[in-house]
């Protein structure tokens, strides 16, 4: 763990590395063999890191220039590529079909963030407690995570069915007429959000369990004898300690919400009427289906900034609401 | 974290069996008769039963033939049959489909730990130069999202003529910063005594590695194997781009295949969904903590 920081490691280990006053005692001969070692180790690195180093380079790093330069073009995957330049990424932001894909993926975060937030925060702290059989119950609601998000598209498809889904039905014995779901505009992306969080709050819940139960005991105990209620217990002491695993889920929520796309894919096709087409939807879509390579990579290569600037601004701005203990 | 959930570690749990306005901070001393707890339970389990019920659900579509044609969905299926499942492996190619991807997943979990584990090695072990840059690049591939990368490695693999092959849907997954990044957080706690013990006996880093570093990194190694298998079998945007015949598919494409343009045959595509959940269900009966920990230490799904 200490390794975790190597340059404050590696500092200290040249310091005492090459220190005339250590070396002078052990002489040349054990210098000499130390940096033969050094020079075997190389050879050694290199065979050790050649499997792992030569994937991600071939199929991370140059992809992801390759994504800037086919970005810079006109292309259809097939005949000659032409430079437009910049022309793409002006196209982009100009295209209203763009920045309705960018206000879904917001939609989409607006709804599904405090639904996973809340719903994971209440079941962390039901968990929290001396629950019988809460290791099961923590297994349940885990589970979902682990489900593909092909099923979970499919399934919630199909309880969500607006003619013979079970959720209208339902709705329907209590005299509620259920909405299209997925069928309907306005519900299209209410419906992904809603299977979506079915998904992650297991995921969210193990999260913020492990924060609570960073919280020392004593603390609790001392704000309780202290005369705070739960209402200000839970407001005072534990969100507050709790922020650094609210920053994690808000960060990775964040991350992941941008780059949603297989539950869209298969519930809704980004559809009806493109309500709920997302930014990698419009990526798919734009490089698979129009033939239109270039304007795919320039989007990606927004998608990604805009993801980094959001993701930069949010570890800034941590100090400002983020507690360490 | 599951062991630390077991341990009562109190949290807020005061709270729960607190009586308002006591002054002492003891709690009563049977909760068990607290009806908060009691309402505490009831609550958590019903949202238990509402978790489940989806795949309830599912496995119960699966064995009604003829979902879906009526409007009053019954609980327990009138005439229950398998014919859904017998569909699948019989007219659909779910066998085959199914052998693609456990084969795709074991292989890519296989070579994810093997790459991964040489790598952590030489991060931890080794010296040379440059190793902490070469690091800082390791990880800032982490931060590269699949979707930037997807019509660039489509033309690589164009190039290459991997397009509609098991090497082009494999090749991107064979090594991971994340394996990386996981196994060497182990390696560091192996104690560095061992390893200078055995250079002593005469051993080089080879048998090191295998004897010494690979043993005692073994529950990271679940870890990580967990969640590689569970990535690839999960896996979708990749396989759906580069495998384009039916027989080559992975089982989350052929599913996502099943619905219809006009009709869907529900109970076939439930019991599809069933399947290809068992896999992970298995795996998650049998190694919770560790599927627990792989999600929950990077964030991934």
């Amino acid at each position: 763990m200490s390794n975790l920081t190597t340059p404050v490691g590696r500092a200290a280990g040249r310091a005492d590395g090459p220190s005339p006053a250590r070396r002078a005692p052990t002489g040349h001969g054990r210098r000499t063999g130390r940096s033969a070692a050094r020079r075997r180790d190389r050879w050694w690195a290199l065979a050790f890191l050649l499997p792992s180093a030569l994937p991600l380079a071939l199929f991370v790093l140059l992809p992801m220039a390759g994504a800037g330069w086919i970005s810079l073009h006109e292309w259809n995957l097939i005949s000659p590529m032409s430079w437009v330049g910049l022309g793409n990424y002006t196209e982009l932001v100009r295209d209203p079909a763009t920045l309705a894909a960018f206000g879904h993926t917001l939609g989409y975060l607006a709804g599904y963030l405090p639904l996973v937030y809340v719903g994971g925060l209440g079941l962390a702290l039901a968990l929290n407690t001396a629950l019988k059989g809460r290791t099961v119950l923590r297994g349940v609601y885990f589970l979902p995570v682990v489900t593909s998000w092909i099923v979970v598209a499919l399934v919630w498809r199909w309880l969500l069915n607006p003619s013979v889904g079970i959720v209208n039905w339902t709705l329907a014995q209590i005299g509620i007429q259920g909405p299209g779901w997925w069928t309907d505009p306005a519900w299209s992306m209410a419906s992904v959000v809603l299977a979506s969080a079915w998904k992650d709050l297991g995921f969210v819940m193990v999260i913020l369990l492990a924060g609570l139960q960073a919280i020392p005991a004593d603390i609790l105990e001392a704000a309780r004898v202290d005369g705070a209620g739960w209402w200000r217990r839970l407001w005072s002491v534990v969100l507050p300690l709790l922020s650094p695993s609210t920053f994690f889920v808000v960060v990775i929520s964040l991350i992941n919400g941008f780059q949603v796309f297989d539950q869209v894919y298969a519930m809704t096709g980004g559809g009806p009427n493109g309500s709920s087409d997302v930014v990698v939807l419009r990526i798919h879509s734009l490089a698979f289906r129009y033939g239109e390579a270039g304007t795919a990579s320039a989007l990606s290569w927004l998608l990604f900034a805009v993801v980094l600037a959001i993701t930069l601004v949010q570890i800034r701005g941590q100090r400002r609401w983020v507690t360490y203990a | 974290m599951p062991e630390t959930a077991t341990s009562s570690a109190p949290g807020l749990a005061p709270t729960g069996a607190a009586r308002p306005g006591t002054a002492t901070p003891r709690r009563p001393r049977n909760p068990r008769f607290d009806v908060r707890s009691v309402l505490l339970h009831v609550v958590v389990v019903l949202g238990a039963l509402v978790m489940l019920f989806p795949f309830f659900w599912a496995v119960i579509t699966s064995i009604s033939p003829g979902a879906g044609l009526s409007a009053t969905p019954s609980f327990v299926p009138t005439d229950p049959s398998m014919s859904a499942y017998l569909e699948l492996f019989t007219h659909l190619p779910f066998a085959r489909v199914t052998l693609n991807s456990l084969g795709l997943a074991v292989v890519s979990t296989l070579l994810q730990m093997t790459t991964g584990a040489m790598a952590a090695y030489a991060f931890s072990r080794l010296e040379f130069r440059g190793r902490d840059v070469i690091f800082a690049v390791y990880l800032a591939t982490m931060m590269i999202p699949l979707q930037v990368l997807i019509v660039p490695l489509f033309v690589e693999m164009k190039y290459l003529g991997l397009i509609d092959s098991y090497l082009g849907a494999l090749l991107p997954t064979v090594s991971t910063a994340f394996a990386v990044f996981l196994l060497r957080q182990a390696v560091n706690q192996v104690p560095r005594e061992l390893d200078e013990a055995a250079t002593l006996d005469g051993a080089g880093h080879l048998r090191i590695f295998t004897r010494i570093v690979l043993p005692n990194i073994r529950p990271a190694l679940a870890t990580l194997a967990v969640f590689a298998f569970m990535q690839s079998w999960n896996s979708f945007l990749w396989p759906l781009i580069i495998l384009r015949s039916p027989e080559l598919q992975t089982f989350p494409v052929a599913l996502q295949s099943l619905q219809g343009q006009y009709t869907t045959q529900w109970d076939v595509v439930m019991a599809g969904s069933v399947v290809s959940v068992l896999p992970m269900l298995a795996l998650y009966v049998l190694a919770q903590r560790y599927v627990v920990q792989g999600v929950a230490s990077t964030g991934l799904k």
